[in-house]
């Protein structure tokens, strides 16, 4: 048993895997089972989801049809509400609300923000898709509260609760809209619905948090005190987990509006989001960048104002009247009424003219067609060159990729026996110099360029993956890395997931090195802190559509375009982790390396960075869980993943065939997001 | 074994004084099912094997038949190294860690019996509790986090105001009503503790290592309010420390336990001359013996005669002041209590305490066990 171990955590293990892969590889043409996994050998999961979907609405098609015409009447009434207000009484409110949390610099920009919707002539859809927003926060807030009250309340409850928003989190939102969809019926309640499902996680989680890490003595004074629990709760738990419970509304807010916009994509919702994507499947791209950022403006504001209330200070306001305390209360209510009076008088108020609107998506249109042509042969030779020599190598393989046509040449039989030798010598050379580890990846990598990950025999593949995860978490890893493992196999999605590995694999890697490069950078140097700061923030806050538009604007559809967008947001977390992981280190450690005698470049390589190794290590897990986010989003553009899959599933209604590869792909994002986290907690303690 | 039993003597505060709190055989482990171990009687017989037994097994136990009376009035204080079980024990006074085994009589009421609902009634009005980090609340200002217990409470406005201003008044908080505890120093917040603990009126005061998260300037200068604060209130209190010279400053009996169980209960002079184990004599190692020891701990065995007539001095007259009083007084001083002779110290004497208190050093340090160990234990 323990000879076992010992042979499943060393070189032997994996030495034996390559061994394997190879021979599979040599008689791939005998055993074609091995690269494609057959279909006979798929469990027919899909019809009987459908099947089992049916006699779902069949049955209690009825209730979740009564529940969502209940909901869809609030929803009138909320939406009807919002969109009565005068616009003006709208930008006055939300002048006044940034004003008081923020102070005038925000004030100025949410009142420009504000102004622009207005000006541009989509003040109605932004209203409605406000009202979603409006309607499903405060559902999410209350369910998300109790479900995390709950979960800090029990520890067993929590063990549950966990992994369920784990999945709601990761399991792509495509891939419920369907199944919402069919139960709820058309119309803006799914979009509702769908957003109640996706907020809810981060308060949840929040809510736990906060009140776990509520200071044990402060709760123990509270109980001698002679607190009961209800106020203990309430009075001192509650109120001390305040700022982290706000920053889960914060969050909250901003996934339930994410989720409004992407949820627009089954139409019939008259909002913004739905307009968006209207443009840019007629490839207006004008009008879709004009109005991605409406989208973009609300998320800011709505993110900076409800972030700073969870920030804000305690002040001592004791000693105010009550003219003092509530002055900006009484001037929201003196401007709102003075503006819907006014409007009555002067109706541009509440109407804004249609002439008076300023649209210049033509212009914008003429502007992108000319960069485009401008500088079309650079942008022709990015792409190809990124996809001849980076992703289609990664994807069919060097065998299948290198022509003449691609690169210039034939692979001859000659280069590839020149091939094999170079990566021969290069894992000896590795092993002699670093050790097996870095000798079994050049292996590997040696080998994957050469047939692509399309390519690669799928039992070998699974079994380097539970022997990885053996290796990183132990048996129990292993356990949950070969049931993922055995799902994609036996669900028939494994070239779907491959190719989503493949996408994100080459995505997260890019974002990583250059990410990790800004990261350092802006460690170091301030002013480049302060640069990509506001970026960074923006892109986070993004509704992830608004993202692809400048990208398909110069790109046009394609894999290439997809991958730019991932990066662009999977980006973030791992300039920030980096940022955050190096100005974390302990001035001792680095005074103690100046003393040593360190130039600054080893000050960097052999001290900043190995102690902010847990952190930046976490950035990666988070770069990971984007990059698989944005994937879903980026099949929009054109992909053949699990991200297409889904896509296809909802586009076809195909309720089986889009929540399997929507649990494809959770399977793959909560599996990375495991061993990453594993690897990182390892780290720390080191 | 440096396990020595408690000396029953000293376990309860002279006959005089009647036991305000009494804890007795008071156990707490931690661990899958503890209880268990507590069916047969090993429990009183032979605790430390049980331990001993629970240990073995992956069973923590943080208290092991610790016992002990506080007297109306007294400052009883608990001390011990991080580990040693003090904050258990102080928890379980107030049942903020429920106890796995014993009794906690309170005007000989056992608080083990109380229901919730009473439990929470008690701690309104008969337990104050002061912690370490000052478990203040952060979003209340300093009046609200001292009137926090009376609102719990449903206090009515007028009652509470006079009271949280007579708490502020005592603790010395006048003019900070209306700042919040980040705003305040560590030594003003924990003001702000004592006076929420202090606001209830309650009589019995726990107060777990009150002054150890801050400076060493402010620690003293606390001690000293603290003991005034003492003086005028008269609580029966149960203080917790790591540090022996604080202990000594304000103790009028020490506990010192260490692995969950009591070293040695006693005045803080009876540790030092009379260390039950090497493990208290090295704990008090470090004490300046010439400032604690008093004329009365240091009297010649045999009297000699007419020590009546010579030169008084007082029984509490520290060796420190005594020293230039008996140079070159080979005869000695006679050492008087309220005016009552009560025996003479001469050089020879106050020489002989010392030298024992030093021999048992030596021996602490060279790790082997001195006679007087084995004596007092």
């Amino acid at each position: 048993m323990n000879g076992l171990r010992h042979w499943f955590s060393g070189v032997h293990a994996w030495a034996a895997l390559i061994a394997l892969t190879l021979a599979l590889l040599i008689f791939r043409d005998a055993l074609a089972w091995s690269v494609r996994y057959p279909n006979e050998w798929v469990v027919p999961l899909t019809p009987w989801l459908n099947s089992g979907m049916n006699w779902v609405i069949d049955h209690f098609g009825a209730y979740f049809r009564a529940f969502s015409d209940t909901l869809a009447v609030v929803m009138r009434l909320v939406r009807n509400l919002i969109n009565a207000l005068p616009w003006s009484v709208v930008l006055a409110l939300v002048t006044v609300a940034a004003f008081a949390l923020a102070g005038w610099r925000l004030a100025l920009f949410s009142f420009a923000a504000v102004l622009y919707m207005v000006v541009i002539g989509f003040w109605t859809q932004a209203m409605n898709s406000l009202a979603l927003v409006v309607l499903s926060v405060p559902i999410a807030v209350i369910i998300g509260f109790a479900i995390g009250t709950l979960g800090f309340a029990s520890e067993r409850a929590d063990r549950a609760i966990r992994p369920t928003m784990d999945l709601l989190q990761t399991v792509p939102a495509f891939a419920y809209l369907l199944p919402i969809l069919l139960l709820f019926g058309f119309g803006p309640v799914v979009g509702l619905i769908a957003s109640l499902l996706y907020a809810v996680p981060p308060m949840v989680r929040n809510t736990t948090l906060g009140l776990r890490s509520v200071n044990a003595e402060t709760v123990e004074a509270g109980r001698m005190s002679g607190a009961t629990t209800a106020q203990l709760f309430w009075r001192v738990q509650v109120p001390c987990a305040k700022r982290q419970i706000l920053l889960g509304i914060n969050q909250t807010t901003m996934a339930a509006f994410s989720m409004v916009i992407i949820a627009s994509i089954i139409g019939g919702t008259a909002d913004i989001g739905w307009e968006v994507l209207t443009a840019i499947r007629r490839a207006l791209f004008g009008e879709s960048l004009l109005l991605g950022l409406v989208i973009a403006l609300m998320a800011m504001v709505m993110d900076r104002l409800t972030a700073r209330i969870a920030v804000r200070e305690i002040t001592d306001r004791q000693d105010q009247s009550f003219a003092q305390r509530y002055r900006y209360w009484i001037i929201a209510l003196i401007l709102a009424l003075g503006l819907s009076l006014l409007a009555q008088v002067m109706p541009f108020l509440s109407d804004y003219p249609r002439e008076w609107r300023y649209y210049p998506a033509a212009q914008l249109n003429a502007a992108v067609t000319y960069i485009v042509a401008e500088f079309s042969t650079s942008i022709d030779l990015i792409k190809r060159v990124a996809f001849f020599y980076v992703m289609l190598p990664v994807k069919m393989g060097l065998e299948r990729t290198i022509s003449p046509f691609s690169w210039g040449f034939t692979f001859t039989d000659t280069l590839k026996v020149a091939y094999a030798v170079a990566i021969v010598a290069l894992t000896g050379v590795a092993w002699l110099r670093r050790g097996w580890r870095i000798a079994t990846l050049s292996a590997f990598i040696g080998i994957l360029l050469f047939v692509g990950i399309t390519g690669m025999p799928w039992p070998t593949m699974a079994g380097m993956a539970v022997l990885l995860a053996y290796q990183v978490g132990g048996r129990r890893m292993a356990l949950g890395m070969a049931a993922g493992m055995g799902f994609l196999l036996l669900t028939g999605i494994w070239q779907e997931a491959m190719l989503s590995v493949y996408l994100c694999g080459i995505a997260v890697l890019l974002s990583f090195v250059i990410g990790g490069t800004l990261g350092v950078l802006a460690a170091e140097f301030r002013p480049v802190s302060a640069v990509l700061r506001p970026i960074n923030d923006t892109l986070q806050t993004m509704p992830l559509f608004v993202i692809l538009i400048p990208f398909v604007m110069i790109f046009k559809i394609g894999e290439f375009t997809a991958l730019l967008a991932i990066i662009a947001y999977a980006i973030v977390p791992s300039i920030r982790y980096t940022e955050l992981g190096i100005r974390g280190v302990s001035p001792e450690a680095i005074e103690a390396g100046r003393i040593c005698g360190c130039t600054p470049w080893q000050l960097l390589w052999r001290v900043k960075l190995p102690l902010a190794s847990p952190v930046i290590m976490l950035g990666l897990n988070q770069t990971i869980m984007y990059a698989i986010v944005m994937l879903v989003i980026a099949a929009l553009v054109g992909t053949s993943d699990l991200g297409q899959m889904v896509y296809i599933g909802l586009g076809d209604g195909d309720f089986g065939v889009g929540i399997i590869a929507g649990v494809g792909m959770a399977v793959i994002a909560m599996l990375a997001d495991r061993m990453m986290q594993t690897i990182s907690r390892k780290q720390a303690r080191n | 074994m440096p396990t020595a039993a408690p000396e029953p003597a000293d376990a309860t505060p002279a006959a005089s004084l009647v036991p305000k709190l009494s804890c007795k055989n008071l156990w707490k482990v931690y661990g899958s099912n503890p209880q268990h171990w507590f069916r047969d009687n090993a429990v009183t017989t032979d605790p430390v094997a049980l331990a001993q037994g629970m240990r073995a097994k992956g069973l923590i136990p943080a208290a092991v038949n610790v016992s002990f009376d506080v007297a109306k009035g007294e400052i009883f204080v608990i001390m011990g190294l991080s580990g040693s079980g003090k904050s258990t024990v102080v928890r379980c006074l107030s049942r903020l860690v429920e106890p796995t085994y014993g009794e906690i009589l309170l005007d000989g009421e056992d608080l083990l019996r109380k229901s919730a609902r009473e439990l929470i009634e008690i701690r309104r009005h008969k337990i104050g509790m002061v912690f370490q980090n000052f478990g203040l609340m952060p979003h209340l200002s300093v009046i609200e986090n001292i009137a926090f217990p009376l609102r719990l409470q449903g206090l009515a406005e007028r009652e509470r105001r006079s009271r949280v201003e007579k708490v502020i008044a005592l603790v010395g908080l006048e003019g900070r009503e209306k700042s919040y505890p980040h705003q305040l120093s560590g030594g003003q917040q924990q003001r702000v503790g004592i006076a929420r603990s202090l606001a209830t009126e309650p009589e019995l005061w726990l107060l777990d290592e009150p002054f150890s998260a801050l400076d060493p300037m402010i620690r003293r200068q606390m001690q000293d309010e603290f003991l005034s604060i003492q003086r005028k209130l008269r609580k029966s209190i149960v203080f917790i420390t790591h540090d022996f010279l604080e202990a000594l400053r304000i103790a009028d009996r020490i506990m010192l336990m260490r692995d969950g169980q009591i070293v040695q209960i006693g005045r803080p002079v009876d540790l030092i001359i009379n260390p039950a184990d090497e493990y208290v004599a090295e704990f008090t190692r470090d004490v300046p013996l010439v400032r604690v020891l008093k004329a009365a701990d240091v009297l010649a065995e045999k009297v000699p005669e007419g020590s009546a007539a010579l030169p008084g001095v007082d029984a509490e007259t520290t060796i420190e002041d005594l020293l230039p009083m008996l140079a070159g007084r080979h005869d000695g001083l006679s050492v008087t209590r309220s005016g009552q002779h009560i025996g003479c110290v001469t050089p020879t004497s106050l020489i002989d305490a010392l030298a024992r208190r030093a021999d048992l050093h030596g021996a602490a340090m060279r790790g082997t066990k001195s006679p007087a160990v084995g004596d007092a234990g």
